[in-house]
């Protein structure tokens, strides 16, 4: 279970010190372990060197500098581009919520067994088939666009809210299933266990199924978080003003696409760390399945 | 006179088509130790779980105290709080700790508060050796542990009938002898039991009755020294020298 016996077995300097001709072995592992990292950085360099090299001799470089890295015209669309980004992370992180929220009550509804549930089971069946089957920009358009054009009394108006709820509607479809998988993953004898000691089946759900089915798909969940970041993006098509948008703006009036280089450099910045994030929860729960099954 | 215990009376149940149990009846009395025994597939699991309604029988009755456990008077959660059931396999809930595997049906089915839950919870579990564990999760402990605690947060409603499916199965043989004691305790105190196992040796000291099943029957049904010494039954005889052969008895 500890990573203490094969750390400790590894390395046996101290103790085993008398029993093995230590010094040459030390000197060895030293050379062994600075010759791949030197070899790594030096190839790292001569790969990205030459690349590098080979791109800004090209004859289109200058051009392509000019259109897309043009420093001055990043500068100037840097403010612009970056309120749009707060709108981007802002529609992100309620759409995570409601994605959070919507997609649980889609996929208890799911798995819940009392025969009377059986319409709503159903009902939820045949939204996750609807929502999955339509492209998440189609849904988008519709929405921004189409239902503030109905003006709906006592509803909001605006396109920004809508797209968000389509985002919403669209994604827990996907979410709903995740979950629904960690549920399934609970072994069957948790159902009985609980059931016999007289909890209800909401109980059980609550109390000993999705605490477990939540840390089974954590992993899963992370990178629908990063997907989700991007695909905030498609809003930008109902005119919302988020990051793309803002740029667009910019290069609308400049004819220079260097403010779309911010507005990826932006994204990246808060997708790269976040995917980093996700991997590093896969593999601890890796770790933690491993643990349990050995 | 008062009613036994439990009275299984003509039970039959299939899975789809297939004949799992039989017309089966069997009467446990009050402080009575049923032991049941048979090969892999002899419907003994299912019996089991009929008793306490995890599996829907589809002919006969079981009665507990005399009243019929389909009765609206074990409706709800009745039925449970009267019978308990401890797996082969502990089936603990593993992200909580012993404590709160133990006290979360007293809390939420029963709406005994926290304090006094756990106060109760703590005093059985230094009961069964395991007091030091309270704040330890399953995966922790040890399988003989792990399952101490399932008998303990089976024992924590206060049950009348506690049922046993194999609860030394999954052990290492070391660790099969701790819980066994625990067994031999319970029924000193006078509890009623019906209990799977393979431990022929065990059944054979802690039963009052054994019960040898079949394709879903009791074939055989009797005194423990009687069943074991002198088996009437054919089917009996050969699951018993089966048993000797494996060097299980
Ligand atoms: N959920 C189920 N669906 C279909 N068939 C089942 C189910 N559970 C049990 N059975 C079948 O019912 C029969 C009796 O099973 P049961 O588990 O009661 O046997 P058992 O005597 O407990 O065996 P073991 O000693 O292996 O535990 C077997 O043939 C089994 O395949
Ligand atoms: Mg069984």
């Amino acid at each position: 279970m500890s990573v203490a016996p094969s750390a400790s077995g590894g390395a046996p300097a101290e103790g085993a010190a008398p029993r093995r001709p230590a010094p040459p072995r030390r000197r060895n592992q030293w050379r062994t372990a600075i010759r791949p990292t030197i070899i790594s950085v030096l190839s790292v360099l001569f790969v990205f060197g030459a690349l590098g090299w080979w791109v800004t001799s090209a004859e289109m470089w200058p051009q392509v500098r000019l259109q897309f890295f043009n420093l001055d015209a990043m500068i100037a669309a840097f403010p612009g581009v970056l309120r749009g980004f707060g709108v981007s992370v802002s529609i992100w992180l309620s759409a995570l919520v409601g994605i959070g929220v919507w997609a649980l009550v889609l996929a208890i509804v799911r798995s819940l067994r009392a025969p009377w549930f059986t319409p709503f089971r159903l009902m939820v069946v045949i939204y996750i088939d609807i929502f999955r089957g339509i492209p998440v920009l189609l849904l988008v358009l519709l929405f921004g666009f189409g239902i503030p054009a109905l003006n709906l009394p006592g509803l909001p108006n605006s396109g920004l809210f809508w797209g968000a709820v389509a985002m919403i509607l669209s994604y827990s479809a996907y979410v709903a299933e995740i979950y629904r998988s960690g549920i399934d993953a609970v072994h069957e004898g948790q159902w009985a266990a609980s059931k016999s000691l007289g909890l209800s089946e909401w109980q059980t759900m609550v109390y000993a199924v999705l605490p477990q089915a939540l840390r089974n798909v954590l992993p899963a969940l992370m990178n629908i978080v990063v997907a989700l970041q991007k695909d905030v993006a498609l809003l930008s098509v109902i005119g919302v003003r988020d990051a793309v948008r803002e740029a667009q703006i910019y290069t609308a009036q400049t004819f220079n696409y260097s403010s779309l280089i911010v507005a990826a450099a932006l994204f990246m910045a808060a997708t790269i760390p976040m995917a980093r994030l996700a991997d590093y929860v896969t593999r601890k729960d890796r770790e933690r399945r491993l643990q349990r099954a050995g | 006179m008062k009613p036994p215990r439990i009275e299984i009376d003509g039970v039959t149940k299939y899975y789809g088509d297939v004949l799992v149990l039989d017309d089966v009846s069997l009467s446990v009395a009050e402080h009575e130790v049923v032991c049941l025994i048979g090969a892999s597939g002899s419907g003994k699991s299912t019996l089991l779980r009929c008793i306490n309604r995890l599996v829907e029988f589809d002919h006969g009755t079981i009665r507990l105290d005399g009243v019929s456990i389909e009765d609206e008077r074990y409706g709800g959660t009745g039925l449970q709080k009267r019978v308990g059931i401890v797996f082969q396999s502990y089936n603990l809930f593993p992200h909580m700790s012993v404590l709160d595997n133990v006290t979360l049906a007293p809390r939420k089915v029963h709406k005994v508060g926290r304090r006094a839950a756990e106060d109760k919870a703590r005093e059985l579990l230094s009961l069964f050796g395991m007091g030091d564990h309270a704040g330890s999760y399953p995966e922790q402990l040890s399988g003989g542990q792990q399952q101490r605690v399932a008998i303990v947060r089976s024992l924590a409603t206060n049950p009348d009938v506690l049922l046993l499916d194999e609860i030394t199965a999954a052990l290492d043989p070391e660790l099969i002898g701790e819980v066994l004691k625990i067994i031999r305790r319970l029924k000193d105190e006078g509890m009623t039991m019906v209990i799977v196992t393979h431990e022929m040796g065990f059944a054979r000291e802690v039963a009052d009755t054994v019960c040898f099943l079949e394709g879903g029957r009791i074939l055989e049904e009797g005194d423990p020294a009687a069943l074991f010494s002198a088996p009437e039954r054919p089917e009996t005889r050969r699951f018993l020298q089966r048993i000797i052969e494996a060097g299980r008895l």
